[in-house]
């Protein structure tokens, strides 16, 4: 293992033990949390038990289903606006900017339009992730040299064999840079959504925990989220690498 | 006025007419229940502004939002020269901080609520792990991306490190790193504001998070208008220098 | 000022090695250059020619003293250089160094930083430098609007505002079309002479060394050692079209009569390719 992990692992390890120390002596008082060890212990617990798994289940779904429509409209909204280049530079600046307006406040009004079921945070996660697909497909789309379109135009390639072939491979690992993003995205938007105004999933259920010094609840959910959107942010990550490797581009 | 900003002009002017449009056409189908038209909004935001009760919950969220920009991009730009520098220790760190950036902080709200309590030491940490990480990234990449031929010529000119770091790395660096604050604005922004919206008496988070509670659509739909208007008026603007730092004609 | 080339060793390199440690995997070292022994004489033109990967840039590096000898000694001046920057000495990479956030004039006058000089005196040797290279015009604008060649002397006025007397050039003409390079050869002879600098340029052209220098060393392949060095004998106020010359053709022939073999070799090496193909 190079020296870098193990420095890495290292770290947390000692990370991990200086916590366990500050909550057994006391400076991290009860109320705030607990030594990792009964956290690990409570996690077990939760997923035994499966008494959160319907709140689970609830969230994640969701949050797959965001990140599978972010990833669809977001790969064929690139392909068609780095087509038009005056709808690109008209939408360029809404692109910019657009991670600066806060997405949540549009979440009532949605509720009202949809009602209370799950298509208003599935609609603020995939609004969310939605952009970010876009903005990395249409840079993965703008690096295509020039050269391997004119190689499919003579091969005579039809439009879509050219995209299948040669363009969508091309860019496939920009693609998965923005797919990184899109996880992270839909999951920030379910969980901020049940935050908000939900009776149901596993943001409401940390926000129910919160409200009532459950942390026994509390931080095996929030710990959940975070190994989930960890590992697969890893897996994306080490797949583009793969890819970029092959290229010599890392 | 040359053509290419006269054409930059056009398209922004082009863009804001069809979200007008949008609006006012979403306006017409969904009706009062839900929206208020660009014209209500508008009306309703300035009797918003003109109210004296208002201001004093945009000095909360501002001074939050200040020092928590303040601390991410301070702290982003001396991780991130860190660990542009020094190679060993980018290797050990920034999968961490890779890691840090994909997961959704909002999950750490409740933890950050229990260390910080329910002041504005919550929100301003709140903004800051939002805004802090992207500075540091891109800083990292800003930096270990400068074109060794700039360093090797500052070294052939008899540059001494202070010189080196403050009048070759740093201008060299600087498109990309403002890049990184550039996101790390918006960021900190998000944070801040998310950080209102579930345990503070105070702050336009708080009003809207009341609004929302309240049903109060002028309001939602003005403080709404304001943020994004304040959002993307200052992302623009930021992007307008990047542009300029990148080629200073 | 029209120095005579006088035979005072102004750089020496004696018994020079460099290898070079892979970080990481016990990969094995690369010997890439050496032992080398060579002597420059003041006011000199010397190029140095060789096959890819051959350790020229390496060669060059050390001279400066960017980078230093595994073994043995590299003198400036009669001073061992030992991993400091001599003060007169100045470098013209192959890649363009602009400093893309000044214009011109700030650029060259940045030439100046380490040096204590009187307004009067900076801001003349600024005018100089912008003069003999003909950014006059250009003075205000900045690196993004000029041409490749145009950044070229940019890099070239930036280094000639020191009055370095020891002038180093890693190909500098290499990312120009050919008609480019031979005005800038042109230029640079001009250059020599009018300051009166050594002057030491890699090049992989035959024909640009053979044009410019009075003497050029022919590299071997990896690890790169010196197996010649051709004296032309030219005049001093010689000029591209120097090339119809009888003795031209027979010069370049002898150089490539070397260089071929070891070009050989070189392709042979893996890592000896690619852009630059420079360790």
């Amino acid at each position: 293992m190079k020296p870098a992990t193990l420095w890495r692992i290292g770290l947390v390890v000692a990370l991990m033990l200086l916590l366990e120390g500050l909550c057994l002596t006391g400076f991290i008082d009860k109320l705030t949390m607990q030594p990792p060890h009964v956290m690990v212990a409570d996690i077990v617990h939760m997923l035994v038990s499966g008494s959160l798994n319907a709140a689970i289940a609830k969230t994640l779904g969701n949050s797959a289903i965001a990140f599978g429509l972010a990833m669809i409209i977001g790969v064929a909204g690139a392909i068609g606006i780095h087509r038009f280049k005056a709808v690109r530079e008209t939408l360029d600046p809404l692109f910019a900017t657009y991670y600066a307006i806060p997405i949540f406040a549009f979440y009532p009004l949605l509720i009202i339009l949809f009602g209370l079921g799950d298509a208003p945070e599935i609609f603020i996660g995939t609004m969310l992730g939605v952009v970010g697909v876009i903005v990395s497909t249409m840079n993965g789309l703008d690096r295509v040299p020039r050269v391997l379109l004119k190689t499919a135009q003579i091969s005579g390639f039809g439009t879509l064999e050219t995209a299948w072939r040669i363009t969508l491979p091309y860019a496939a690992p920009y693609i998965l840079s923005g797919a990184k993003l899109a996880v992270a995205y839909s999951l920030i938007g379910i969980i901020g959504a049940e935050f908000i105004m939900s009776s149901s999933g596993m943001g409401y259920e940390i926000s129910f925990a919160y409200n009532n010094f459950d942390n026994a609840t509390m931080y095996p959910l929030i710990i959940l989220v975070l190994v989930v959107a960890g590992t697969l942010n890893a897996g994306l990550a080490r797949w583009e690498k793969v890819l970029m490797i092959r290229r010599g581009l890392a | 006025m040359n053509s290419s900003s006269f054409r930059s002009l056009r398209n922004g002017a082009a863009l804001i007419l069809i979200i007008l449009a949008c609006w006012q056409g979403l306006y017409w189908m969904v009706g009062d229940v839900a929206l208020r038209s660009p014209l209500q909004t508008v009306l309703f935001t300035a009797k918003l502004l003109a109210s004296d009760s208002f201001w004093p919950h945009v000095a909360e969220t501002a001074t939050a939002f200040a020092v928590a920009l303040v601390l991410s991009v301070v702290i982003g730009l001396a991780i991130g020269f860190a660990l542009g520098i020094n190679r060993f220790a980018n290797e050990v760190f920034e999968p961490m901080l890779v890691t840090a950036y994909s997961i959704p902080k909002i999950t750490l709200y409740p933890i950050l609520l229990l260390m910080f309590g329910l002041g504005i030491s919550a929100k301003i940490a709140f903004g800051t792990i939002h805004g802090v990480i992207p500075v540091a990234l891109f800083t990292i990449s800003a930096v270990r991306n400068i074109r060794p031929v700039l360093v090797k010529s500052g070294r052939v000119i008899g540059l001494g490190p202070f010189d080196m770091v403050t009048r070759v790395l740093l201008p060299a660096a600087m498109p990309e790193i403002f890049a990184g604050l550039r996101i790390g604005f918006s960021l900190t922004l998000i944070g801040t504001l998310l950080g209102e919206m579930f345990a503070s008496q105070r702050g336009i988070g708080f009003l809207l998070m009341n609004a929302i509670g309240l049903h109060n659509i002028d309001v939602i739909m003005a403080l709404t208008f304001l943020l994004t208007l304040f959002a993307g008026a200052a992302s623009t603007f930021l992007l307008y220098l990047n542009r300029r730092l990148q080629s200073p004609t | 000022m029209n120095m005579a080339i006088t035979n005072v060793a102004q750089v020496s390199l004696r018994g020079v090695d460099k290898v070079f440690t892979r970080p990481g995997k016990a990969a094995e070292p690369i010997h890439a250059l050496g032992p080398i022994d060579l002597e420059l004489r003041r006011g000199e033109f010397f190029a140095v020619v060789g096959p890819s990967g051959c350790g020229k840039s390496t060669l060059l590096e050390l001279i400066a003293g960017l980078s230093t000898a595994s073994r043995g000694e590299v003198a400036f001046e009669g001073r061992p250089i030992a991993g400091k920057i001599p003060e007169g000495v100045g470098v013209v990479f192959q890649e363009d160094a602009s400093f893309p956030w000044l214009s011109v004039v700030d650029n060259i006058a940045f030439g100046l930083r380490r040096m204590n000089l009187a307004k009067g005196e900076r801001e003349a040797r600024i005018e100089r430098a912008l003069a003999m290279m003909g950014l006059g015009p250009f003075a205000r604008s900045f690196p993004a609007q000029l041409s490749g060649g145009m950044r070229q002397r940019v890099c070239i006025a930036r280094t000639l505002v020191t009055e370095p007397r020891l002038i180093l050039l890693d190909e500098p003409f290499a990312a120009l079309d050919q008609q480019t390079r031979l005005l800038m050869g042109d230029e640079v002879l001009n250059l020599w002479r009018k300051t009166g600098a050594t002057i030491f340029l890699i090049t992989h052209a035959l024909d640009e060394a053979t044009m410019l220098a009075d003497r050029i060393g022919v590299m071997s392949a990896r690890p790169g050692r010196l197996i010649d060095i051709v004296e032309t004998g030219w005049p001093k106020d010689r000029d591209s079209r120097i090339v119809q010359e009888e003795r031209f053709g027979a010069i370049t022939a002898r150089l490539w009569g070397f260089l071929r073999e070891e070009s050989i070799k070189a392709i042979g090496k893996p890592g000896a390719g690619g852009a630059g193909g420079k360790p």
